[in-house]
């Protein structure tokens, strides 16, 4: 051992194993605390999705449908886009697999705080009550994810809507600050002996890299959210121009907290999505370091193109140039993972199971999504685009296609470790292709949507747009079958899927974690293994 | 379930706790306290979610000392851990900042914003004296920075007294500070409703001395440790936290006498 064992005489605490609601309550243990963050996520997911569906039924036919008050549809896409933002994505990718599988692939017990570990999960759980507290309060908070001044401010939105709805980020902010600075010091100091930076599983990588985004953005928009607090309640002008304030400072501190978070979101996307395409072509990563510098490029990156989403607020032509160039850079370290993926395929024996399909999935629509946002990086193009239909498809290509293909991916690739109990494969095939061909009808036409102007946020449209938009609502109702199909395979799985192996995936599987057996135990690597080289070396 | 083997690994593995939970209650009191106390409500929910937040404080630290002392859990990995933990964290607190500096920067350049005001102070803003309280509370800071480094190499000597008294000094000047800075606020020309300067004045100041407040708190406890001798030449992260935050507090002041006090005040035509 490298290490001496505790000079204490004391028992060891770690194997002190509560029962009943304590088990998850007073838990400090990375299994239970990832099981109750993905938990948290598919319920955010449901509710979350069936905002998503009353936005699409209301939009079938031109007219209005059911949604009498436009102010309710402004607080359904509202509430849409920060419970699939904050509440989805963030804690089934990060605070979900990160906690289940950044511990066991480095060989690690547990996490470097475990107790603070915890609070990350109960304090998003609080966010969450105080966002559904939001969207019950009044009228509701109806600014949009954003939450633009002035339409955020007292004079529009006079009510405590708003308020919670920046408390609710608040507390869902502490909760990713504590986590990040969890996973960065996990990570860098918790790696069993053998485990270098550079031996490191790629999903490893995402992980510390996502850290550091959430790490320096997060505070940036804590600031932000307590500035629109005062505006609101104490009267302080930062946003406000009649005391000498700007509403854009408001779009630039956001921002620039809000480009690193769509990083956050797919960082650990492309981390997961290395593993599975490795693990099912029976090959090791193509390219590892380029692989793990070409994240942590795009994070680099990403902290520095905060601006394009403001091409029309009125900056300067030099700041708009800058802008754009820096953003399509973020292409080049995107499209080195791209073709690396594709490379690792190449020339392997490729397994196509359930997670494989969703990987395979992810890579292609990711690189529609992908070059949608090139297209809208150039300044001139986004004067005729912002705002509209043609952005929504974008970024749901990324994020609601992308990243929710991502973290599908992850279910299926670990269920059985987490579980122990196999998904069955049959069902999980048709989910796929329930998914895939719901979510290409449902987005694609956006895109013909917005290049012929159809505004995003309005509940009504003109009759120009009827065509695609009834094809958009029908791809919905086809993703929905899907979703209800997943329910399905959830329930089959834990009920009655077979009993899954160590290592259900055979040769290709070479992390940590399929080293030890299914479901995982609830102490893991307690005698630290260790690490000679990667397969691949 | 207590098993007699020895430990095969540094980690520390924490016991099952009530205070992250607890700590969240105090989250939710103080959230839905806090918009009813700004909507014209009662405070008494806002100062229940204060009591929990302080009961909850009290027995997560508790419970961490306790770990270091009793069960001597924090190993040299595990304090290499706790130091990065601290590195981060004070990593984004800098982030936090960052953001009223770039409120007040907004405001105040030109170049950097259409909305900015072309003087600075802007029309009809008294500011305050740069080379009185302010300079005076920038002297005092800048010597609690010596007072910390002394105390530090007194516990790195095993000296427990000169350690004590240099720590409790350090606290004591952090408190000093606050009392200046209270002095100022409370003969200041302007308030916190007057326009876009005092808004960034006030909220970024405001902040900072709340984070003196909380730097003078956690070295006032590692006081109080020295005395009960937890801390030896070899283990003592606590007291190395608290004063790399008070660096940190030091350091974000010296950026506010610049840019907020000295180079704010500077375009002034009284």
């Amino acid at each position: 051992m490298a290490y001496a064992a505790s000079p204490s005489a004391h028992a060891d605490h770690g194997h002190h194993h509560p029962t009943g609601w304590r088990r998850w309550v007073y838990s400090t243990n990375h299994k239970d605390i990832g099981t109750m963050y993905i938990v948290l996520s598919i319920f955010s997911a449901l509710i979350g999705g069936g905002m998503s569906w009353m936005i699409r039924l209301e939009l079938a036919e031109p007219g209005i449908q059911f949604i009498q008050d436009a102010q309710f549809y402004n607080v359904m896409v509202t509430a849409h886009g920060l419970l699939m933002v904050f509440f989805v994505v963030m804690p089934g990718l990060i605070g979900g697999f990160g906690n289940w599988f950044v511990p066991l692939m480095i060989g690690a017990p547990d996490m470097a705080f475990p107790r603070m570990n915890n609070v990350s999960f109960w304090l998003l759980a609080a966010a969450l009550c105080l966002l559904v507290t939001a969207g019950l309060t009044g009228t509701g908070p109806g600014t949009g994810w954003t939450f633009y001044p002035p339409l955020s401010n007292s004079t529009f939105h006079s009510g405590p809507a708003v308020d919670f709805g920046i408390l609710s980020l608040h507390l869902a902010g502490a909760s990713s600050i504590l986590g990040a600075i969890n996973f960065i010091t996990t990570i860098l100091n918790m790696r069993t002996p053998g485990m270098t930076m550079h031996r490191m599983p790629l999903f490893v990588w995402s992980m510390l890299i996502t850290a550091f985004l959430l790490l320096l953005a997060v505070p940036v928009l804590a600031g932000a959210l307590t500035m629109l607090l005062t505006d609101r309640n104490f009267g302080t002008s930062f946003f406000a121009p009649e005391g000498g304030g700007d509403p854009v400072l408001w779009q630039h501190l956001f921002w620039f907290f809000g480009h690193p978070e769509v990083y956050i979101m797919i960082i650990p996307a492309f981390g997961i999505i290395s593993q599975v395409v490795s693990t099912f072509s029976k090959k090791p990563v193509f390219g590892y370091l380029g692989m793990a510098y070409a994240m942590v490029s795009i994070g680099f990156i990403g902290f520095v193109v905060w601006a394009h989403h403001m091409y029309t607020v009125g900056l300067d032509v030099n700041t708009r140039a800058y802008f754009v160039l820096a953003t399509m850079i973020i292409a080049v370290p995107t499209g080195i993972k791209i073709f690396s993926w594709l490379a690792t395929m190449w020339g392997g024996s490729i397994e196509f199971k359930t997670p494989m399909l969703f990987a395979t999935g992810f890579i292609a629509l990711f690189v529609v999504g992908g070059v949608t946002g090139v297209v809208l990086a150039n300044a001139g193009l986004d004067v005729q685009l912002q705002d509209t239909y043609y952005v929504i498809a974008h970024f749901h290509y990324v994020l609601s296609v992308a990243a929710v293909f991502a973290l599908t991916t992850g279910f299926y690739y670990w269920i059985g470790k987490m579980s122990g109990r196999q998904y069955p494969e049959t069902l999980g095939k048709i989910h796929f292709w329930l998914t895939f061909v719901g979510v290409n009808v449902l987005f694609f036409p956006q895109h013909f949507l917005g290049v012929a102007g159809m505004p995003r946020r309005i509940p009504d449209y003109p009759d120009a747009f009827a065509g695609w938009n009834m094809v958009s609502s029908i791809g919905a109702l086809i993703v929905a079958l899907g979703t209800l199909l997943f329910l399905f395979i959830i329930w089959r799985t834990l009920a009655a899927g077979r009993v899954a192996e160590a290592n259900p995936w055979g040769v290709g599987a070479t992390t940590l974690e399929w080293s030890v057996p299914s479901p995982a135990p609830f102490h893991t690597h307690e005698d630290l293994p260790r690490v000679s080289a990667q397969p691949a070396e | 379930m207590v098993t007699t083997e020895i430990k095969k690994h540094p980690w520390h593995m924490v016991e099952p706790s009530p205070w992250p939970f607890t700590g969240t209650v105090a989250g939710l009191l103080l959230a839905i306290g806090g918009v009813w106390f700004m909507h014209e409500g009662q405070p008494w929910v806002l100062l229940a979610g204060f009591a929990v937040l302080f009961a909850t404080f009290f027995g997560w630290w508790r419970d961490v000392v306790r770990e270091a002392e009793r069960d001597h859990a924090h190993t040299p990995p595990v304090q290499h851990g706790l130091r990065m933990g601290m590195v981060l964290f004070i990593a984004s607190e800098v982030m936090f900042f960052f953001a009223f500096f770039w409120a007040y920067f907004n405001a105040s350049i030109p170049a950097l914003s259409f909305a900015a005001s072309p003087t600075w102070p802007p029309e009809g803003v008294v500011p305050l004296e740069t080379w009185e309280l302010p300079f005076l509370n920038t002297l005092i800071l800048l010597t609690s920075g010596a007072t910390v480094t002394y105390a530090h190499h007194a516990i790195l000597a095993g000296e427990r007294a000169k350690a004590f008294h240099g720590t409790l000094l350090t606290a004591v000047l952090g408190f000093l500070f606050l009392g200046f800075q209270a002095y100022e606020y409370g003969h200041a020309a302007f308030g916190i409703e007057d326009g876009i300067y005092s808004s960034t004045f006030y909220l970024a100041t405001g902040f900072h001395g709340f984070h003196v407040f909380v730097g003078a708190c956690f070295l006032a406890v590692c006081a109080l440790r020295i005395r009960s001798g937890h801390f030896t030449p070899t283990q003592h992260v606590g007291f190395e936290a608290a004063a790399w935050y008070w660096h940190f507090v030091d350091v974000v002041w010296l950026f506010l006498f610049t840019c907020v006090y000295w180079w704010g005040s500077y375009g002034f035509k009284g």
